[in-house]
């Protein structure tokens, strides 16, 4: 009876979702209020409805009713509660609920802290959001229907969980992604609001940033812990493949990071608007053409969802409708009269333009990668691979571009930066960064050119960055005092910046000296890695809830001492029939120690892959660090101005506007 | 569903009695070596599995491909003859690398056409302020005194983001 | 002019969408052989149901024939032999096989369980002629010419659809030519 209800839910809120796509946006365009005055009420009720459904299917996972075939299919009796709790989103049709679950939760969030927004304006940007949760639910009701059910021959037990998702990495990776994902959407309903309503200034500027930031934030952590989770979860010890999948999750990432940035330029200066505007659009368009790869089969993956090309229809339609309609009213609506300005060749504004132009090429370039295969094979009928060797070779340039100009780029000022200034300002920093890197390099014990530029880039940044605090903190009181002047919003920028160094610097260690060997050995056998030595003491069976396991066990030596004691295994998931295995791995902030049971050979070997990993995590705590300077510059103080200052400044237009009002002292 | 069936088919390969349950590991006599060997079949892709190259997949067909590039390598073929002899089997699929030729170029000069046209643009864009200014603002000499009091006031509180 | 190239994006966008479109249904998995035009490579492997024949390439010279890759155990080759069954005995289609990575006893528990379409049968226990074909998943079905070039190749379980609409036109257009 209850998924019955389920279903009633999801069409409930449908329901919703239309009312909300057009009564408030009837009433911005009539000047009706009481007809904006649903949109919140809408909003909420949606969001119960869509949250109550959610509830129903979790709870037919933790009950384990097989009589609904989604949970047939991806659960069983004998799967821990946690993983069927998570299982709710392993499969297409309960990701798409999430999805929806949280494009609600958002929309709520956008209608409750936007009180200080005009009201016209916030009800233009939650009917353009009402419009893509009604795409999204149609999708998932007519094709994706997560209640449906298998009476009346109800299956005795279920499917089982894919066991390389019964992991705590799936209780956690897909709901930041898709956080991200739909955050986006913020960002494009307030870019649509303004094309609809023609006011695209600074203000519009300031109030997407910080939803744009918060997505964005979401999205880095994502991608992160997806990295990681294959990277301890595969056995292989890779941790970025350029496969599809992931690169779909990139592409938002990059255009993401890159509408940040510019909508930096656009508050401070009310320049660049049109480009801000298709970014915005962009941005939530590749979140979608993600969501469509990933489920309609059209690439080859290991993380995709099982394909189905009559879904695919339905999505890339939705997909279609949405980006074209926004591309046209783009076309027609965005501004092409130039604000008068003047920016000189080595300015801030010209800075993060040209951060623009790499961000939005390597967007570009992994774009045109990812769907390069199917071009060829639609004009030519030629099946070409794309894969990690191409990406390499041409998106570490422009990271490595992008690394430099963000260090200069630091220092320059709005509206003209003198070059004699800029040159010299950069010489102790170069210099310092040129006897680091050498330094680094050293130790590590190796040069190579890639290494060079990576490693000298991450610290390029890096001392830019400190340099630059140490010129902002320059004070008469002292330099905890100019510190503490700093805005939220700079040591917002600082870590995020410091984050990226410290993604630079794991990924050039770790792929240039790191140590990969397959080994075979015997109980007693032991293996180098670097300095590492690995000893195999013992394999035997063991048991867990629904698995058996060949349990490994290793000691780890560095330099004569014992480090710990790993075990990998080889799991046997009995339901299932398959065969996954374990990795074990010696953590620390500076280097891993990985250790993977392969097949055994002969009675008594065994295949081991041993891996030493210099610097892997800095990887994904970079990652946090910039998701942390994300969330640290929406909470500065200019995002909490009170109605009252707020009403003022917006009369004084959109050059005033922009600056920060303080408050209180 | 993914990963599954690449498991399930090296899962029935190893179960039936009569097969040898052998997983090759390579001995090299250099580092050089084993290094040159990881890098080859990290970049040849598994032809039936859903996008891995031939160093993690435990498809059959994945490790008698590893076996034909260790073999190779022992009888000293280079990197090319090793790749030419597994596309002349498998096809250009195989290569993670794309070739460089007519149909790629587009591909592979991208990058540099994106950002050097980039880069023009904001050239571009630069010149075209510049000469905005050139032009003149139209404001009166008093007026454009103030303005550039104004501005340069509004320059030292800038630096904020 | 300006405005133009805010048009830009929608054409770039309508175009990856077309490429989008094409893409749904088709299956990326199912490659084209690398042998399409070539003879099928020199070989020298013994004869299933005869340990002390060797069998090499002229066993295709003379006639058009299906050379079809099998294994006892490949579960969709069991579904697919009744239809080889078929065309072996019903439509007088010349049969090659070449059995796939499998032990004698395997191979003959099969075609004891299903029958024996084959008119001779490449006993491959280790693979080296498959490999050297370029399979990479059984069943796989070749059309080799008359010539023992390789014209076609399937991967996946032969059924009619398969038969009518890729095997048959070109065995015709090879049997014409010859």
């Amino acid at each position: 009876m209850y998924p019955e209800l389920g279903q009633l839910a999801l069409i409930l809120a449908l329901l919703l979702a239309v009312l909300l796509s057009v009564v408030p946006l009837a009433g911005a365009l009539t000047g009706r209020d009481s007809l904006q005055a649903f949109a919140r009420p809408l909003a909420s009720g949606m969001f119960v409805f869509v949250g109550l459904a959610f509830a129903i299917l979790t709870h037919a996972f933790l009950t384990d009713d097989f009589s609904v075939a989604y949970v047939a299919n991806n659960s069983n009796s004998l799967l821990p509660w946690y993983f069927k709790f998570s299982a709710v989103w392993g499969g297409h049709e309960g990701s798409l609920l999430l999805w929806i679950l949280m494009l609600s939760g958002w929309i709520l969030a956008v209608a409750t802290f936007s009180r200080k927004l005009p009201t016209v304006m916030i009800s233009q940007v939650l009917s353009v959001l009402g419009m893509v949760a009604v795409g999204f639910m149609l999708f998932i009701i007519v094709t994706s229907n997560p209640f449906d059910r298998l009476l009346p021959n109800i299956p005795a037990d279920g499917r089982d969980l894919n066991p390389l998702l019964q992991d705590i990495g799936l209780i956690i990776h897909p709901p930041m992604l898709y956080m991200g994902y739909v955050g986006f959407s913020v960002a494009f309903a307030f870019a649509i609001a303004a094309l609809i309503n023609g006011r695209l200034d600074a203000a519009w500027a300031r109030w997407s940033r910080p939803w744009t930031t918060v997505a964005w934030s979401f999205l880095t952590i994502g991608i992160a812990l997806g990295s990681w989770w294959a990277y301890y979860e595969l056995g292989w010890g890779g941790w970025w493949f350029w496969d599809p999948v992931e690169n779909a999750s990139l592409l938002p990432w990059l255009s993401g990071t890159a509408l940040m940035h510019s909508l930096a330029v656009t508050e401070k200066r009310g320049v660049f608007k049109s480009w801000t505007v298709l970014l915005a659009i962009i941005t939530f368009s590749l979140s979608l053409l993600g969501t469509f790869l990933v489920r309609s089969g059209v690439l080859t993956s290991v993380h995709a969802f099982a394909s189905d090309p009559e879904r695919g229809k339905f999505l890339l339609m939705l997909l279609g409708i949405t980006i074209l309609a926004s591309l046209v009213l783009y076309a027609f609506r965005a501004p092409v009269v130039h604000v008068r300005s003047r920016y000189g060749s080595l300015s801030r504004e010209i800075f993060l333009l040209l951060n623009n132009v790499l961000l939005v090429s390597a967007t570009m370039l992994v774009a045109i990668g990812t769907l390069y295969p199917l071009v060829l094979d639609y004009l030519q009928e030629e099946k070409l691979s794309v894969g990690e060797p191409f990406f390499n070779m041409t998106f570490s340039p422009l990271a490595i571009a992008a690394g430099l100009l963000l260090g200069a780029g630091i220092f320059s000022r709005w509206k003209k930066t003198d070059g004699g200034w800029l040159a010299r300002k950069l010489l102790w920093p170069l210099a310092i960064s040129v006897l680091a890197t050498a330094a680094v390099m050293i130790g590590y014990g190796g040069f190579t050119p890639w290494a060079f530029a990576g490693l000298f880039t991450a610290i390029w940044v890096t001392v830019a960055t400190f340099w630059d605090i140490r010129d902002k903190s320059a004070s008469r009181k002292g330099r905890l005092q100019g510190l503490k002047r700093q805005s939220r919003s700079y040591w917002g920028m600082v870590l995020g910046h410091l984050g990226v160094a410290m993604v630079m610097a794991g990924a050039t260690v770790v792929s240039n000296y790191g140590i990969e060997r397959d080994v075979r050995m015997v109980p007693g056998d032991s293996a180098m890695a670097g300095d590492y030595r690995l000893v195999f003491t013992d394999i035997g069976q063991r048991s867990g809830p629904n698995y058996t396991s060949q349990y490994g066990s290793f000691d780890l030596f560095l330099d004569g001492e014992k480090v710990s004691e790993l075990h990998p295994e080889k799991r046997n998931y009995t339901v299932g029939m398959s065969m996954m295995t374990e990795a074990d791995i010696d953590a620390g902030l500076f280097r891993d120690v990985f250790v993977a049971i392969g097949e055994r050979i002969g009675d008594n070997a065994w295949a081991i892959r041993l891996q030493y990993k210099p610097l892997i995590r800095w990887l994904w705590l970079g990652a946090l660090v910039m998701a942390i300077g994300g969330f640290l510059a929406i909470s500065d103080k200019r995002y909490r101005i009170r109605v009252r200052k707020e009403a003022v400044s917006e009369t004084q237009g959109p050059q005033t506007s922009g600056k920060p009002v303080e408050v209180t002292p | 569903m993914r990963y599954i069936v690449v498991i399930l088919a090296s899962v029935i390969w190893l179960s039936s009695p009569a097969q040898a349950e052998v997983r090759a590991v390579y001995d090299f006599e250099t580092r050089a070596q084993e290094l040159r060997f990881q890098e080859l079949i990290a970049e040849l892709r598994c032809p039936k599995c859903q996008n891995q190259n031939i160093a993690d997949s435990n498809a059959p067909i994945s490790e008698d491909m590893r076996e034909q590039v260790y073999r190779m390598m022992k009888n000293g073929a280079s990197n090319e003859e090793i790749v030419d002899a597994l596309v002349s089997r498998f096809g250009e699929f195989i290569k993670y690398k794309p070739p460089v030729d007519k149909r790629t170029i587009l591909l592979w000069a991208f990058p540099a056409i994106a950002v050097i046209g980039g880069f023009l643009l904001v050239a571009g864009v630069v010149w075209r302020s510049r000469r905005r200014d050139e032009e003149g603002s139209g404001l009166s000499e008093a007026d454009k005194s103030r303005a550039e009091r104004i501005l340069s006031g509004e320059e030292d509180q800038s630096e904020r983001l | 002019m300006k405005r133009l190239f805010m048009f830009l994006p929608l054409l770039v966008a309508l175009g990856v969408g077309v490429f989008l479109f094409a893409g749904l249904g088709k299956d990326p998995t199912k490659l084209e052989s690398a042998l399409i035009g070539k003879p099928v490579p020199e070989f020298s492997l013994p004869s299933l149901k005869n340990p002390e024949q060797t069998l090499d390439t002229s066993v295709f010279k003379g006639q058009v024939s299906l050379l079809n890759v099998w294994a006892e155990w490949c579960p969709s080759c069991w579904e697919e032999h009744e239809y080889l069954m078929h065309l072996a005995n019903d439509k007088g289609v010349r049969i090659v096989g070449l059995n796939y990575k499998d032990t004698r006893e395997a191979a003959f528990r099969f075609l004891n369980s299903l029958g024996n379409p084959y008119e001779t049968i490449i006993f491959d226990s280790e693979g080296s002629l498959g490999f050297d074909l370029g399979v990479y998943g059984a069943p796989e079905t070749y059309v080799i010419d008359a010539e023992g070039v390789v014209r076609f190749r399937h991967v996946g379980v032969v059924n009619q659809k398969v038969w009518e609409e890729g095997l048959l036109p070109v065995i015709n257009q090879a049997k014409g030519e010859s």
